[in-house]
């Protein structure tokens, strides 16, 4: 059998196509992280949390509601960003003028309150998530079987990230976006509604997370600290594609999902801390990560 | 008013008089037997132990009447967040400050390393339940302080292992948590499959609280071994079980969790676990003993107990037994107690603790339901076999302990 640095090229093959899968995750919820750093100047560590509750609003759907994944694909991310607009309109506000470090701090604050919170409620261990029926069954690719819905998730992540760079790159929607951080009285001044602007803004970043959280429901266990489990790693994702930038953030998500996956190949006990090195590389080579502007 | 008072002062003191001349005569250091619970209350292990846990040694100091020598039995509880640095300064505190006597629980096999040494260093009792590392009683034993109480590491093993080679399972590859815990599950376990003429093809390490399985369940794939033995416990075991599932590894290759508690099994859901096979030292709907506390402990906490909450009930009660048959809450006279009276009440019958620190009692083989068999919620194992303690158990012969005289 050929090898590739000793490994079977099969297993090598396998471990690439699982790390496309969790860089689909990485990508997405850094995406949300990259564009509210963008647009809000906020390092919103809620997001993991968020992640978090878009599953278990998924999860409750179907167990209270009876409402099965297609729908809940749709209501939970909703849900979760009108909890991010709630955050945003009664909390953040206030923080815009204040260094990151605050708006660090209280996003820090509400993760470790929302966890808790859903901790004490549904307990540490989880509950499963049933994948819907169309998604049983692997996908034979000769090297390996990939699981239908695994398939799905990097499809609708690429989808989701690819029209979220559109958007914000391409459209007069985006060039308002974008204008609207850079000077916000300036574009005020021509009649548009900048702080609603940034509400949306920050209740779509959330939603993906959200998205990200429904999606990751029948891969993993549906719990509390789902979010935690991700949320440094995401970070670390977003400190090496660059503060605020958006295709930085998609490509290097995938990339190092591709790379955890290698490592889990070679020395598996360093795969939850080759991320950090990547990023402790990144920062001192180039500080605003690969694709950052410096300012 | 004054009369009054002189009265009820009166009434006051006889009261206290009579009540100490009616409890047994017995003497406590600081005029309290304090236990201190140490769980992992917010993390993975929470629901394994955590609350469940502290409410099960709860309901040990109130089925054993509250009170010791007319003086109150308090039980105290802290977080140690599954790391062994946090683990040491709160049994520290509690021993050189909150006059605890004894601390039970103690899982996550990191942690409860540190805590039996500690209680060696400073002689108090230390009972290990959710932990399963059998280093407790060989390497690192602490035969004059510390107990292991519900299960370990060779026990697991033991009674999965030689079942499943027994069944043809003969080459065995291991999924295994990177730390103390795994690595003496795995090794543990490897020796069994190997006595029992089985092959170890290979052992992947992932750390602990890991979020994705599937490449580590790859490579167990690539291995082509028969069995993928899960030396991991709580969230990762319930994760590698469902990746196992979603990769189809399960369509010629057999999972054998090897630590996996009824809260993990529900977790993941009868329809993945169905027909896993696992060991146990509890299961709640055994007799009408277990069936009735399990619904004391259920009115509580709102779900069944597993096997570790049990377990720390009875740990407790039997310590508080000592404590009253020793008349002191000195740890040696205490110890001495222990060791020498039987274990017997709804979690064990006969259980022995040995020598070296072990408690021997039956251990049980399981298999998981199927969803049709299962008729109520919590009706999740087939008793596939009952292992007599002595057999389950490494022999005391066996024992690496270097500290107490083999008999």
């Amino acid at each position: 059998m050929t090898e590739i640095f000793g490994v079977p090229i099969q297993a090598f093959m396998g471990q690439l196509t699982i790390g496309l899968v969790n860089g689909a995750f990485y990508a997405m919820l850094s995406l949300g992280l990259a564009v509210i750093f963008g647009m809000l100047n906020i390092v919103n560590f809620a997001h993991g949390a968020l992640y978090m509750m878009g599953a278990m609003f998924s999860w409750m759907l179907l167990k209270y509601a009876d409402v099965n994944y297609w729908f809940a694909l749709v209501l939970a991310p909703v849900a979760v960003g009108i909890v991010g607009a709630i955050i945003e309109r009664t909390m953040l506000r206030w923080l815009y003028q204040l260094d990151h470090l605050y708006g660090l701090l209280l996003t820090f604050g509400l993760a470790l309150i929302l966890e808790g919170a859903f901790r004490e409620a549904y307990g540490s261990s989880g509950a499963p998530y049933d994948a819907p029926d169309v998604f049983r069954g692997v996908f034979d690719l000769g090297f390996m079987f990939l699981p239908k819905y695994r398939a799905w998730v990097v499809l609708a992540s690429t989808i989701v990230c690819i029209s979220t760079w559109y958007i914000i790159e391409k459209t007069k929607l985006g060039a308002y976006l974008r204008a609207g951080t850079e000077n916000p009285k300036l574009v005020q001044a021509f009649g548009i509604n900048v702080p609603l602007m940034v509400t949306l803004t920050y209740a779509f970043g959330v939603g993906l997370a959200g998205l990200a959280g429904v999606l990751a429901a029948p891969i993993y266990q549906v719990s509390a600290l789902m979010g935690s489990n991700i949320i440094i790693v995401v970070f670390a994702v977003v400190v090496i594609g660059g503060m605020g930038s958006i295709m930085g953030s998609i490509i290097t998500g995938l990339a190092l999902g591709i790379i955890e996956g290698l490592t889990k190949v070679f020395y598996p006990e360093a795969s939850s801390t080759v991320v950090f090195i990547i990023m402790v590389i990144v920062l001192l080579i180039r500080p605003a990560g690969l694709f950052g502007r410096e300012k | 008013m004054k009369r009054k008072f002189i009265a009820v002062a009166v009434a006051a003191a006889l009261a206290t008089g009579m009540s100490v001349a009616n409890a047994q005569q017995g003497k406590l250091s600081d005029d309290v037997v304090k236990i201190g619970v140490l769980t992992d209350m917010s993390g993975v292990y929470a629901d394994y132990g955590g609350p469940g846990a502290v409410m099960a040694a709860k309901m040990a100091v109130e089925d054993f009447g509250g009170k010791m020598f007319g003086k109150e039995i308090q039980v105290i509880s802290a977080d140690h967040q599954n790391k062994p640095d946090i683990a040491k300064n709160v049994t520290l505190q509690w021993f050189d400050r909150d006059k605890v006597d004894m601390t039970v629980e103690n899982l996550n096999s990191g942690v409860a390393l540190a805590v039996t040494a500690l209680g060696k260093e400073k002689n108090k009792i230390t009972i290990v339940n959710g932990a399963a590392s059998a280093r407790l009683t060989n390497e690192d034993c602490a035969p004059a302080t510390g107990i292991h109480y519900l299960m370990d590491t060779i026990a697991l093993g033991n009674v999965v292992g030689k079942a499943i080679v027994k069944d043809g399972g003969d080459s065995w590859f291991f999924l295994t948590a990177d730390y103390a815990f795994g690595h003496s599950l795995e090794k543990d376990t490897g020796e069994v499959v190997k006595a029992a003429g089985g092959k170890v093809l290979g052992a992947v390490r992932h750390p602990l609280s890991t979020g994705d399985f599937s490449s580590f369940l790859l490579q167990a794939q690539s291995s082509g071994a028969k069995i993928v033995g899960l030396a991991n416990a709580g969230g990762d075991t319930v994760n590698s079980i469902k990746s196992a599932a979603e990769f189809g590894i399960t369509k010629k290759q057999s999972l054998a969790a090897l630590l996996m508690l009824i809260t993990d099994v529900d977790a993941v859901g009868l329809k993945t676990a169905q027909g896993l096979y696992l060991t146990e030292g509890w299961y709640w709907d055994t007799n009408a003993e277990t069936r009735a506390w399990a619904k004391k402990f259920e009115d509580r906490m709102k779900k069944k107990p597993n096997s570790n909450q049990a377990s720390v009930y009875s740990a407790t009660l039997h310590y508080l037994n000592a404590v009253k048959a020793a008349g002191t809450d000195d740890t040696a006279p205490v110890m001495k107690k222990m060791h020498e009276m039987p274990i017997n009440d709804m979690f064990a019958k006969n259980g022995k603790i040995r020598e070296d620190g072990r408690m021997v009692h039956d251990m049980y083989l399981y298999q998981v339901k199927t969803p049709a068999e299962s008729k109520a919620p919590w009706d999740y194992y087939k008793l596939k076999g009952t292992i007599k303690g002595d057999d389950a158990f490494q022999s005391l012969a066996n024992s690496r302990c270097p500290t107490f005289k083999k008999s």
